[in-house]
């Protein structure tokens, strides 16, 4: 898929040169932790709690990132720009993903560690591998679903708020996999792999959402 | 010219009969519960309210693929209106079963049901739909925009059913019984007649709001064609389609 | 040569809301020729030069662009048209070199192609300053690189002169004046320079074609109702 290639690139490209999204989603992740710390009145979390906490603010950090998305393409005429070349449309939304998927990922790289560091009891090693699987599926449905909902999000007056009040909803069953799944892995001699059930739920939901984006998003860029 | 009034009287008597009919069943017939006594009868008006606020949302969404497809706004039209119509029922239908939640086990709301927490995702959902129509300008991407969102949010229903099943440990049993499980003959039959009075309420209500809309535009459009385009004044910003 | 209009329009109709935007416009122009299209604004210029463009649906009538008709074989045809708009359609955070290296993928162009029409409009010095750095008049001229990269058959140019100085104008020229060989339509708001460069010649009054005809033909009087 060159077009998508190329439109990823230069979506890396801008975020390189303006560094707008991904410090903001950082220094917000690490804010939501001390937060977490004076709100809860805990020096360390584990298991459920600390799942949750760990979720809900990659959840709240994406949405940062979710209504960013497609601003430049809005205000500068990137969508026009897209819609004159001779491309599948598609990729629009491929690309967007993908670039959606890397950002939530370097995220996760410093996040992960920063909450470790300061709220988490239990030592990250050793459910490392399956933490790392379980929040790669997520990623995959907040990029599917982000992607959608920014792109519907874009066109309207309220940008910023219609984008959230779709997306969180949508995304609660990959929510409750995810913290679901990650509460035995942070737990205190905890288990080391998530559950089958979590993976499989978070599986399901990429793919049909995956092919739903997919077969619906032409109809919102066309005119 | 599409009209929707024809045939709609007698759908209002027949809503208007089977809905006498359910409520006497309800207060006459269906034996009382031996655990919950008389309260236990909101359950007739709570289930049937929830079911078809589901299937309403389902058709909504159904309408939506037809107006992608053909691009007519008529299937626009009856998606909107099956969708916000849907969203009533389905707060109506979530107050119920909080009332007969408080008379059952105490509380007000229950986590425990997940039949119950997975409506009330589903509703939170829907009810961006009508902001989201508010806040596109353009009447023709409003009404795509809208599709779009109906079935992507459509095809949540049954994924988000699943999902929260499946993270419930532990479900009340009392719940399992009566909503999903044997119900005894009688209470079997006041259900039926009370979810075909609901579908009934509901198919009324919509061709109703239908005809209503669909004479609002005949007539706006007869005026700009006899007046000019100057005589009528423009729509104010609006989430319903026109 | 294919003798068929490149550009075929008849009984075009286009609405937004309730209010119609286009009605029942009709135009043909010929491989090679220039239309220019005159009107107030809101008079539907813009419109239909994003319809031309494939950008916007028509909603009656209908519309072929080299022989394809829209909406329905756009993408056929999407690779051919180039459009100068109010928009330049450039990141302002990019370069114009990334600027035009992103479309020049987006279209599998050679990058050769880019510092071609660098050179040509005289931007390939300042083509590393990032967009927003840039006069009005450059942020024009790489507009105009964006338009022609892919070399195309037909130009839709929506003012395509606007904040350019008489020196640039003259670099531009070539790429998307008379010498460029592709067929133009061309709107703006000087009636006089439309006219002069045009060899067909349509009037927008509110949406409608007031007048289709070759320029020679336009009186005063039609100019003046046109912008009345």
């Amino acid at each position: 898929m060159r077009t998508a290639r190329a439109v990823l690139r230069k979506d890396l490209l801008l975020e390189l040169r303006t560094l707008e999204t991904l410090p903001a989603m950082i220094l917000f992740s690490i804010t939501t932790f001390v937060i977490f710390h004076f709100a809860l009145n805990r020096e360390t979390i584990a298991g459920q709690l600390a799942a949750g906490v760990l979720v809900a603010t990659l959840l709240f950090a994406a949405m940062l990132a979710i209504n960013r998305l497609f601003v430049a393409e809005r205000e500068q005429g990137g969508f026009d720009a897209f819609l004159l070349a001779p491309v599948d449309r598609t990729a629009l939304l491929v690309a967007k993903a993908a670039a959606l998927f890397t950002f939530l990922v370097v995220l996760e790289v410093i996040a992960v560690p920063a909450f470790a560091l300061l709220l988490l009891g239990p030592s990250l090693g050793p459910p490392l591998g399956g933490l790392v699987l379980l929040l790669a599926l997520a990623d995959v449905a907040l990029a599917v679903i982000g992607t959608l909902v920014s792109a519907i999000a874009v066109q309207t007056r309220a940008r910023d708020l219609i984008g959230p009040i779709i997306g969180l909803p949508l995304l609660i069953p990959a929510l409750i996999a995810t913290a679901r799944g990650a509460g035995p892995l942070l737990a205190r001699h905890g288990a080391g792999f998530p559950s089958g059930r979590w993976l499989a739920i978070l599986a399901l939901y990429d793919v049909v959402f995956a092919l739903l984006a997919y077969a619906v998003f032409d109809f919102l860029l066309e005119d | 010219m599409t009209t929707y009034g024809r045939g709609l009287r007698g759908l209002a008597l027949a809503t208007i009969l089977t809905t006498t009919t359910a409520l006497a069943l309800v207060f006459f017939y269906a034996p009382l519960d031996a655990d919950q006594g008389f309260i236990q009868k909101i359950f007739y008006i709570h289930v049937p309210l929830a079911i078809m606020s589901l299937c309403g949302f389902v058709i909504g969404a159904l309408f939506a693929i037809g107006h992608l497809r053909t691009g007519d706004r008529r299937y626009d039209m009856r998606s909107y209106v099956a969708i916000h119509m849907s969203l009533i029922f389905g707060i109506a239908g979530l107050l119920a079963g909080s009332i007969w939640a408080k008379a059952s086990w105490g509380h007000w709301w229950v986590w425990g049901d997940p039949t119950l927490v997975s409506f009330l995702i589903v509703l939170l959902l829907f009810a961006t739909y009508q902001p989201l129509r508010f806040s596109i300008e353009d009447p023709e991407r409003q009404a795509r925009y809208a599709s779009v969102f109906a079935i992507v949010a459509g095809a949540f229903v049954p994924l988000n059913f699943i999902a929260v099943r499946l993270s419930q440990g532990f479900v009340h049993p009392r719940v399992l019984t009566l909503s999903g499980g044997n119900l005894p003959g009688p209470m079997r039959l006041t259900f039926a007649v009370s979810l075909l009075a609901v579908a009934l309420l509901f198919a009324t209500l919509w061709k109703y709001e239908l005809a209503a809309k669909n004479a609002r535009i005949q007539v706006r459009r007869l005026r700009r064609e006899l007046l000019g385009d100057d005589a009528v004044a423009p729509l104010r910003r609006s989430a319903a389609p026109s | 040569m294919d003798q068929r209009p490149v550009i075929e329009l008849r009984g075009l109709v286009r609405h937004f809301g309730e209010r119609t935007a286009l009605r029942d416009v009709s135009v043909s122009v010929p491989a090679g020729a220039t239309l220019a299209i005159l009107g107030r604004n809101g008079a539907g210029k813009s419109t239909l030069l994003r319809i031309l463009a494939t950008l916007l649906r028509p909603h009656g009538g209908e519309v072929a662009v080299l022989g394809e008709p829209l909406p329905r074989r756009a993408f056929a045809v999407r690779g051919r048209l180039g459009l100068v708009a109010h928009d330049p359609l450039l990141y302002r955070d990019l370069s114009g070199r990334e600027n035009l290296r992103y479309h020049a993928q987006l279209r599998g162009l050679e990058m050769g192609r880019v510092e071609e029409v660098l050179e040509a409009v005289g931007m390939a010095r300042r083509a590393d300053d990032p967009v927003r750095l840039l006069s009005r008049g450059m942020v024009q001229r790489l507009a105009v690189c964006r338009a022609v990269l892919h070399e195309p058959q037909v130009l839709l140019l929506d003012e395509p002169r606007a904040n350019l100085d008489p020196a640039a104008g003259e670099l531009v020229e070539p790429l998307i004046g008379r010498a460029s060989s592709a067929t133009r339509v061309i709107t703006g708001h000087d009636p006089a320079a439309a006219v002069a460069e045009a060899d067909l010649v349509l009037g927008l009054r509110e949406g409608r074609a007031a007048f289709v005809g070759e320029p020679g033909k336009i009186s005063d009087r039609i100019l003046r109702e046109l912008y009345a």
